[in-house]
């Protein structure tokens, strides 16, 4: 049970039932779709953008817990960081999912995002973890509407 | 009756070493057989055995080795002809599994008698394998697809399909057993109705023959195709079955190796059937093992068996059905091995995963037929499939898996 409990942390039990930022964004400067065909997972993530700073996020769509805690607590982390920090940010978050040693203490930085260290234990879900943040990704460093994990 | 007197499920499953495995410290319970089921140690064995004692190539070699191993392949061949009753064991071609069957058909037979305007009927419950290949035919020819509506419980609207044939129909291609809803299609009725019309009629079958006998005469089917590896034997073999009127008019599927009579760089003569559609080296191991494993479910006494899977996916059926926020989808009257299943507010991926921490093996996700999922909106679901080593103790254990899932996610 121990993995499992690790897996899903109360905070991502939280943002699974009352997720943040849950909402359309009818003025947001991009709109990704991101999609991952294997288990259906499904989201929209709006951005908007005030220069090189991610002024906004939201996203709305449906997935499993691990999916849409990770969207909620993305929307809130990179929420006032310029892109540089947000991209730095999910490098790091990347290396928590994926369990990729962390030689320099940089998960220290992670916050809230450090209740997805349980994931690791499963690399069926590292794709659910991380889908929201690669949708987030395209919107910052690309023109393509529409990312897949496959 | 009581099936457990006739068969003794803890019996079949010392057959089956895999099942003996701890997964996560806990007895695996393994309810993914429409995935793919397990394998018998006499079907390990016999492939083990081939390739210690008869490896080599068949149907070319005149000595000893390459004479054995024909042998063993040809013979598999009868074994599965007389398990499906063919006619002709020219009739029995091997393929790679159900859906490289769907696609020869596709290639030899409808995409040279097929014309631009004329309709293939296929429906709502069909798997990927069963609609992509006639996607790709309809995008290449401008043929049209036609798509037998179902009802909420999953069952084909059959007064709805009568009704579909136009004089532009020229194919069929249906699911015998649903592996998203469990549904058995009345197929000889289907086929039936189409011979009425004059058009041919081809069942994917690969989610039937694990768990009813198949007749393919007396279905009156003019193709049906099934994979070993859902029916207790090895991965990557299958066949496709046809009447032999139509497979001698049809073109060949690839060309090479044994599928020729004589090659010249003027002119290449097909050779005769099974051996037209069998180009290149074929899986000679996974023949031999899919011999074996008709030898197996001959040794069993299979309709004991199938009354036991009826047992236990009806037992499923009710367990799953008490517990709150689960929702049951495929609720035809004619069902076999598979329960699909939502929870409220959880979703499947997530059941996944904590029955996983139990050693409960079951699919989630949208078991390739997505057109299902939409039909019943919803993204995925969870399925417990059942084979005949599965028993009520194992229910159980889901049951207590599903109930410490909604403990977890609330």
């Amino acid at each position: 049970m121990s993995a499992l409990r690790e897996l899903y942390q109360e905070v991502i039990l939280d943002h699974n039932k009352s997720p943040r930022n849950f909402r359309k964004m009818e003025d947001a400067t991009r709109t990704v779709e991101g999609y991952n065909p294997l288990c259906g997972d499904r989201y929209t993530v709006y951005v908007k953008f005030e220069d090189d700073m991610v002024k906004d996020v939201s996203f709305e769509g449906a997935g499993c817990a691990i999916s849409k805690a990770s969207a909620s607590v993305m929307s809130a982390a990179v929420k006032g960081k310029t892109k540089a920090e947000a991209e730095a940010l999910f490098a790091v978050f990347h290396k928590l999912v994926t369990g990729e040693p962390d030689p320099t203490q940089e998960l220290d930085t992670l916050g809230k995002l450090a209740a997805f260290s349980g994931v690791s234990e499963f690399p069926a879900r590292v794709k659910c973890a991380i889908l929201a943040w690669h949708t987030l990704y395209a919107a910052m460093e690309s023109n393509e509407e529409k990312v897949s994990t496959e | 009756m009581d099936v457990e007197k006739t068969f003794d499920v803890h019996r079949i499953r010392e057959d089956f070493p895999i099942l003996k495995q701890v997964v996560n410290g806990k007895p695996l319970v393994y309810l993914d057989n429409a995935a793919t089921s397990q394998k018998p140690q006499v079907v390990l064995d016999e492939m083990n055995r081939y390739y210690l004692e008869e490896n080599s190539n068949i149907h070319r070699g005149v000595h000893f080795l390459s004479d054995k191993a024909t042998q063993s392949y040809e013979a598999a061949r009868k074994k599965i002809r007389n398990f499906i009753n063919a006619n002709d064991h020219r009739e029995v071609i091997f393929v790679r599994g159900t859906t490289e069957g769907v696609n020869l058909v596709a290639s030899s037979y409808a995409r040279r008698f097929l014309k631009e305007g004329d309709e293939i009927i296929i429906s709502a419950m069909e798997h990927h394998s069963n609609i992509v290949p006639w996607q790709m035919l309809r995008d290449e020819k401008g043929v049209k697809l036609r798509v037998i509506p179902m009802n909420d419980n999953g069952e084909l609207l059959i007064d709805e399909y009568e009704t579909m044939f136009t004089n532009r129909t020229k194919f069929v291609a249906i699911v015998h057993v649903s592996n998203a809803l469990g549904t058995i299609n009345p197929v000889k009725q289907m086929v039936n109705i189409a011979h009425r019309h004059d058009v041919p009629v081809l069942i994917d079958g690969a989610q039937a023959v694990p768990h009813m006998r198949i007749d393919v005469q007396d279905i009156d089917a003019d193709f049906y195709t099934f994979s070993a590896h859902k029916m207790y034997g090895p991965t990557g073999v299958g066949i496709l079955y046809g009447k032999r009127r139509l497979l001698e008019e049809m073109i060949p599927y690839q060309g090479g190796g044994d599928m020729i009579k004589s090659v010249t760089f003027e002119k290449t003569i097909y050779n005769d059937l099974p051996h037209k559609f069998e180009a290149g080296t074929p899986n000679i191991v996974g023949g031999v093992g899919f011999g074996a494993t008709i030898d197996f479910i001959n040794g069993i006494d299979f309709d004991a068996a199938i009354a036991h899977e009826e047992e236990v996916l009806g037992y499923a059926t009710n367990v799953l059905s008490d517990i709150k926020r689960v929702r049951i989808i495929g609720t035809a009257r004619e069902k076999a091995s598979v329960l699909s299943f939502t929870i409220d507010g959880i979703h499947p991926h997530d059941i996944g995963t904590i029955l996983d921490d139990d050693g409960i093996a079951i699919r989630t996700g949208h078991h390739c037929a997505q057109p299902v999922m939409i039909r019943f909106g919803i993204p995925a679901t969870a399925r417990a499939s059942f084979a005949m080593y599965n028993t009520k103790e194992e229910v159980d254990v889901l049951a207590k898996g599903i109930h410490k899932v909604i403990e977890v996610l609330g």
